[in-house]
């Protein structure tokens, strides 16, 4: 498969934090990406990456848009879907910008760490300094880049904070192997002030069994854009 | 030797284009315990094999389908059942492709069926032809695809029948397909479809004229049966809402209701035309055949129960992969049967894709264009 599917792509740049989450997983590795909207992850990492990546997703218009790129995806819902996989099915399973919108992100992380022996997963960080203002200044819940839906409509039902994350694997006994901050476009160095400044979140999340020599297991590839490392 | 050099003018003959004779060597077990050999087999190519033939896609039609699926069908010279997605320039490109489809034994356009003449009596086998099986007919479509000298083929895709087709090539020949795209089906024939089914049989063999089955002997053809059966089940191919959309409760060709028993609605006078017009074309006994082939198909029981041990026990090739498509308002096949093949597929760490098609046409939404359908199968064919 791979090299065919679409050449026009190698050009392409992906979503930043896609391109992030690309350059932690090691080459010739399976993938699950939950999730996987239009494929642009899957199509990034068959292709440069040489993975067997697949994905889930719920709407059936990406779906469509995935197929026709002859990506592998199922039509599906991640908190009943998962399920069906067999333990240890992948090296990584990814949620990316989906875990506040799970009726259930503990269990949606335990099934991940149950099919995959590692979860990558990304989120929108609540308690960045802009939203705390907002609801301090205004009263009212905040809408912005990040989050763009009104309360009334949005889909996303769980909004933590970075620290909420932490907190959450500590309680389910998971180890954090890595995690990295973000603005919209740079990496935040700082990890001090991470839960304020940082808008999003991805962390590298694997059982605590696995391990303290298991991160050396991970890609470390340099970004297509080192200077957007430079904060 | 065809029907009607035996049974004069009346009898009509259709014109079949390629036969091919297959197991002339050694018989082909059916799953009934009997034997068949030397059979006919009708079917249609389109394009050309490459070189390293690496180029076959194989099309399985449905339950009264045939091997016309891209070119003029000889009997209805209407246009080949699926020329939507099959031909020059078509998502099946036969510029690119070579695609095979053949008529399913059992079947009544030239392949070995129940009107094929038995040479021991010199009459055709009528309701004496063997039972036979979906797994049966991909046995003959093998038998095929050997004599054209095809070691695997690119993909094997097909809806309905055409798809239980498709699934139990994955299950008995993985290592002869590449890509496996079963539409508008199921890993089982559901106990509703199978009522429906016997609902139709009944009607055929409850006509007068159908003589046992040998009806061609006694020059009769039990088309009032035959009507009734197809009628039933193109109810079951449709869905509520387009019946709703197509005919509401308009009436035919008058101002106000007659009062008679002769149609009113729109929608009476389109069944009977679907019923009448489909006995111009099929066979009877094929259709009791076939219909019982497809209620047999259960690979859940092939699996003592339970569905992943066919497909987790098989040599299915890990590279097998598969493209399981259903369509939101199909009855027949619902999206929850695709799902479950899909699940169980997933368990069975089996690459799988999956899609569900909003769509308005019912079951028979696989036949008619659709851009979601032509995309998927462009994106599932095009890429390895």
């Amino acid at each position: 498969m791979k090299k065919n599917i679409g050449q026009n792509i190698v050009k392409h740049k992906i979503r930043f934090d896609l391109e992030i989450i690309a350059s932690i997983i090691r080459n010739n590795s399976k993938v699950l990406d939950i999730g996987c909207g239009d494929g642009e992850l899957l199509q990034y990492l068959n292709i440069n990456n040489n993975s067997d990546a697949r994905g889930i997703e719920l709407s059936s218009s990406l779906v469509s848009q995935c197929l026709a790129k002859g990506l592998s995806v199922i039509q599906g819902d991640a908190e009943n879907d998962l399920s069906y996989y067999p333990d240890n099915s992948f090296d990584y399973a990814i949620l990316s910008h989906t875990i506040q919108a799970t009726h259930r992100p503990d269990q949606i992380i335990e099934e991940m760490l149950r099919v995959a022996n590692c979860a990558i997963i990304s989120m929108p960080n609540f308690a960045h300094i802009n939203n705390r203002l907002h609801l301090l200044v205004n009263g009212t819940m905040p809408v912005n880049e990040t989050i763009p839906f009104q309360w009334y409509e949005t889909p996303n039902i769980h909004f933590c904070s970075i620290n909420d994350f932490k907190n959450l694997c500590r309680k389910l006994n998971l180890n954090i192997k890595r995690e990295i901050f973000l603005t919209e476009k740079k990496i935040i160095r700082s990890k001090l002030y991470a839960n304020l400044f940082a808008r999003y979140a991805i962390f590298v999340v694997v059982k605590n069994e696995l391990g303290a020599n298991y991160e050396f297991e991970f890609a470390n590839k340099a970004l297509a854009n080192p200077k957007r490392l430079l904060v | 030797m065809k029907v009607k050099s035996s049974f004069g003018a009346s009898y009509t003959e259709y014109e079949v284009g390629d036969i091919v004779m297959l197991a002339k060597d050694k018989p082909l077990k059916l799953l009934n315990g009997a034997s068949i050999e030397n059979f006919p087999l009708a079917y249609q190519t389109y394009g050309k094999l490459n070189k390293d033939k690496s180029n076959a896609i194989l099309i399985c039609h449905a339950l009264t389908g045939d091997q016309y699926v891209a070119s003029k069908n000889p009997v209805t010279n209407k246009e080949g059942w699926w020329s939507s997605m099959v031909g020059a320039n078509k998502p099946i490109d036969t510029n690119k492709f070579f695609v095979i489809c053949s008529n399913v034994i059992g079947g009544c356009m030239g392949s070995f069926g129940p009107k094929s003449i038995d040479v021991k009596t010199n009459k055709p086998y009528g309701i004496s032809f063997p039972f036979i099986t979906i797994h049966d007919m991909v046995n003959a479509q093998n038998l095929l695809i050997q004599e054209l000298g095809i070691d695997k083929l690119h993909a094997v895709i097909g809806g309905s029948a055409g798809g239980m087709q498709v699934l139990s090539w994955a299950l008995l020949y993985p290592h002869k397909i590449n890509i496996a795209i079963p539409i508008a089906t199921s890993y089982r024939h559901s106990p509703q479809n199978i009522a429906f089914h016997e609902v139709g049989r009944q009607a055929i063999m409850a006509d007068s004229n159908f003589c046992s089955g040998d009806y061609i002997i006694h020059k009769k053809f039990p088309s009032k049966g035959l009507a009734v059966a197809r009628m039933t089940a193109h109810i079951t191919y449709l869905s509520e809402k387009s019946l709703q959309k197509k005919f509401g409760r308009n009436l035919q060709d008058k101002e106000s209701l007659s009062f008679h028993f002769q149609p009113d609605f729109q929608v009476e006078s389109y069944l009977h035309h679907q019923g009448y017009s489909f006995v111009e074309r099929f066979d009877p006994n094929s259709y009791l055949y076939i219909t019982k082939a497809v209620d047999y198909f259960d690979l859940e029981a092939d699996g003592g129960s339970r569905l992943a041990n066919v497909f987790g026990k098989s040599e299915v090739n890990k590279n097998l992969k598969f493209y399981v498509i259903s369509f939101s308002d199909d009855w027949l096949f619902p999206v929850s049967e695709s799902r479950k093949l899909v699940s169980t597929l997933n368990s069975c760490n089996i690459n799988v894709s999956s899609i569900e098609i909003e769509s308005g046409a019912g079951h028979d939404s696989f036949l008619i264009g659709n851009n979601v359908l032509e995309n998927a199968i462009i994106g599932a064919i095009s890429y390895l």
